[in-house]
């Protein structure tokens, strides 16, 4: 069935909550109202006002809760708002859910799944349009996911509920309607840890996720690029195997993220190949990413987020070395 | 128009002197020896952690000396089905409800192995981060209600605690979902250096609950008899809603013992505090009442000692495994973190 992100995240939700009575979902708005994208819409009609509940306006409040709730046998799915209102529940993330199986030897553990929407190219308002994957990822504890599509974001999702560990699941605003794609119908899993190779290759690898999925896509299908296409799927714990065996073929590597460029994604795969590879690279790696400074307001970001044109600059120059 | 007043319970008086209309029914005189033996043990187990700190055998430690009235008084309050939520100075609490004594030391001493919570203790772990542990007390009090369970949550937190935006956004969210939570504020007056006045304009911090919703109570903290009734009744009425209790006590020593209160404090001040001891009123209680004598005192205290000397020996024997920080992290061992774990096995890094 052809569908939209938002429609596959939908349908994922409502599996989970027929597969899993422990699971429950709440966030602000997210009842009657179906989220602010609609992500949630219907689910409180079909699944009653006990599984499926506005909250409070608090995000430290919400993700806090969820993670009680997971410690007393619940299996939380909160939904925060948008990712730039999350820093409020970063504490409990990073404090608690992150280090609640190590601190007590895995005698107590946090299920949850913990959605929000990221990154930018919607013009939205101040804060509305972050990408902090790597500051969850850095915590240590935390599984980040960030989907690229409707089929991944159903999979990643059904297979997120599965794992007995705090996720953090992230979903690209602009993605949300972008495209349509054939998801399957009932339960399937996308793996997750693993990273999708989306097109094979032979002369350059390039590592992306969440909103440069297209845009690479685009640029190496214009310009016909020998090029491997690695679309990070989970971010933490990072697939290093796929990068490396793929650059070791490859023998180049580019890195494309909406994240600011230092201190990035592209940071730790670029470590990593440069551990693992580095005598079998022909060029030095590169990156194309944001630059480093907070996401501008709209007006600005299409200065901003790397472009088709950014991207196919560094495919030309990777190349040419 | 809004209208409050938060109530006030004191029960039994700084002599020893009870109010029998306020004196909970449940207390037999057996129940209240048995409480009585809890506080000696708390404030001996506090001893033993500070002398072990002093002579570096253990990490950094938060005594409780002084808190005795409110940590054994609530946790005599619980049923076995209630759950604990503390955050880091209810040594009391853990030692009433069972916790492995020998775990406790392995604990303070540094090791997170000490901090495996067992199968029916009924409890979170030791929580650090002041106030963070709220927001789960209430999403377990959401649980066990979601669940239909017969089961409330008891959380701890400080006078200082109560200024955290976590605080008030767990008893906010207790309060729309009307979760059966008790939530306990320890308002021992410092929040290290900072004392009570200078952490809320508020008269009272029992108050707060009226800015969610919920019911509100002060008492007296170092009054055994009556934190024990305002807890059993927060229980007892927890089904219908939360309760926030505010127990007035005292911090007799340091926050930690990485603390110097001298600094801050005048010895007047807490001299005047030492002479509403929690565990003398109850002691010139159960004298008066011929339920106790110094025999018994010292029969009890060479028991305890013992327990807490083998539970330290014990710990003493506990040998650190490095290989289980690694393998507590996830449910699973991703590729990347093992690859760590290899090289630092290999390497013999641990040697």
């Amino acid at each position: 069935m052809q569908m939209n992100m938002v429609s596959a995240l939908n349908d994922a939700l409502s599996i989970i909550l027929k597969q899993d009575s422990k699971a429950v979902i709440f966030g602000e708005d997210v009842g009657k109202d179906g989220g602010v994208f609609r992500v949630t819409d219907g689910l409180q009609a079909k699944f009653g006002e006990d599984r499926v509940m506005d909250s409070p306006l608090a995000e430290s409040g919400i993700i806090g809760a969820a993670i009680g709730m997971a410690l007393a046998g619940l299996h939380p799915l909160p939904e925060i708002q948008f990712a730039g209102f999350m820093y409020l529940g970063f504490d409990q993330l990073v404090s608690h859910a992150a280090r609640y199986r190590m601190r007590t030897r895995s005698t107590l553990k946090v299920p949850m799944i913990v959605r929000t929407p990221v990154s930018g190219g919607v013009r939205a308002l101040e804060h509305h349009s972050e990408s902090p994957e790597v500051l969850y990822a850095h915590a240590g504890g935390l599984i980040v996911v960030e989907p690229s599509g409707p089929y991944d974001a159903k999979g990643l999702l059904i297979a997120a509920s599965k794992l007995e560990d705090p996720v953090v699941f992230l979903e690209p605003t602009k993605l949300y309607r972008l495209f349509k794609e054939d998801v399957p119908e009932g339960a399937y899993e996308v793996p997750i840890g693993k990273a999708n190779v989306v097109k094979e290759g032979s002369k350059l690898t390039i590592v992306t996720y969440g909103t440069m999925v297209p845009v690479v896509k685009s640029v190496v299908e214009s310009k016909k690029t020998d090029a491997e296409i690695i679309d990070l799927r989970t971010i933490n714990p990072l697939d290093e195997s796929t990068i490396v065996n793929s650059v070791k073929k490859t023998t180049r590597l580019l890195i494309v993220h909406e994240a600011p460029l230092s201190f990035g994604v592209g940071a730790e795969v670029a470590a990593r190949v440069a551990e693992k590879a580095i005598y079998e690279l022909e060029a030095p790696i590169m990156r194309v990413a944001s630059p480093s400074f907070p996401y501008p307001d709209p007006g600005y970001e299409r200065y901003y987020v790397p472009t088709e044109k950014k991207v196919a600059e560094a495919i030309d120059k990777i190349l040419k070395d | 128009m809004f209208e409050g007043a938060i109530d006030y319970l004191q029960v039994l008086d700084e002599q020893g002197n009870v109010d029998q209309a306020n004196f909970p029914k449940d207390l037999t005189d057996q129940k209240i020896v048995e409480m009585y033996k809890y506080m000696l043990f708390a404030r001996a187990l506090d001893a033993k952690m500070l002398s072990l700190q002093r002579q570096g055998r253990a990490a950094t430690y938060a005594p409780l000396i002084g808190e005795e009235a409110t940590q054994i008084g609530s946790a005599f309050a619980f049923r076995q089905q209630d759950v604990f939520v503390p955050n880091f100075r209810q040594h009391g609490v853990f030692l009433a409800r069972g916790f492995p004594l020998d775990n406790f030391f392995i604990y303070w001493k540094g090791y997170e192995d000490g901090g495996k919570v067992p199968e029916n203790f009924n409890g979170t772990a030791v929580c650090v981060p002041v106030a963070s542990q709220m927001p789960h007390a209430t999403g377990i009090a959401f649980a066990l209600k979601h669940m239909n369970k017969d089961a409330a949550v008891i959380s701890y937190v400080g006078d200082g605690g109560t200024s955290e935006g976590d605080f008030y956004e767990a008893i906010n969210f207790a309060g729309v979902w009307k979760t059966p939570l008790v939530s306990i504020i320890e308002n021992n007056q410092w929040a290290i250096s900072v004392p009570r006045k200078d952490q809320s304009a508020a008269q009272t911090l029992a108050q707060k609950a009226f800015a969610a919703g919920i019911k509100g109570v002060q008492v007296d903290g170092n009054d055994l008899f009556a934190v024990y009734k305002a807890v059993s009744d927060a229980i007892a009425s927890s089904k219908s809603g939360p309760t926030l209790i505010e127990c007035v006590t005292y911090r007799m020593s340091m926050h930690t013992t990485s603390d110097d209160p001298t600094k801050y404090r005048t010895e007047e001040e807490v001299a005047e505090w030492k002479k509403r001891d929690p565990i003398a009123r109850v002691k010139a209680y159960l004298v008066r009442k011929n339920l106790w004598n110094d025999e018994m005192e010292k029969q009890t205290g060479d028991e305890q000692l013992k327990k807490i000397d083998e539970a330290v020996e014990n710990a003493e024997q506990f040998k650190p495994d490095p290989r289980s920080m690694y393998e507590n992290v996830y449910s699973f061992m991703p590729d990347t973190l093992k690859a760590e774990l290899d090289a630092a096995t290999a390497a013999n890094f641990w040697q």
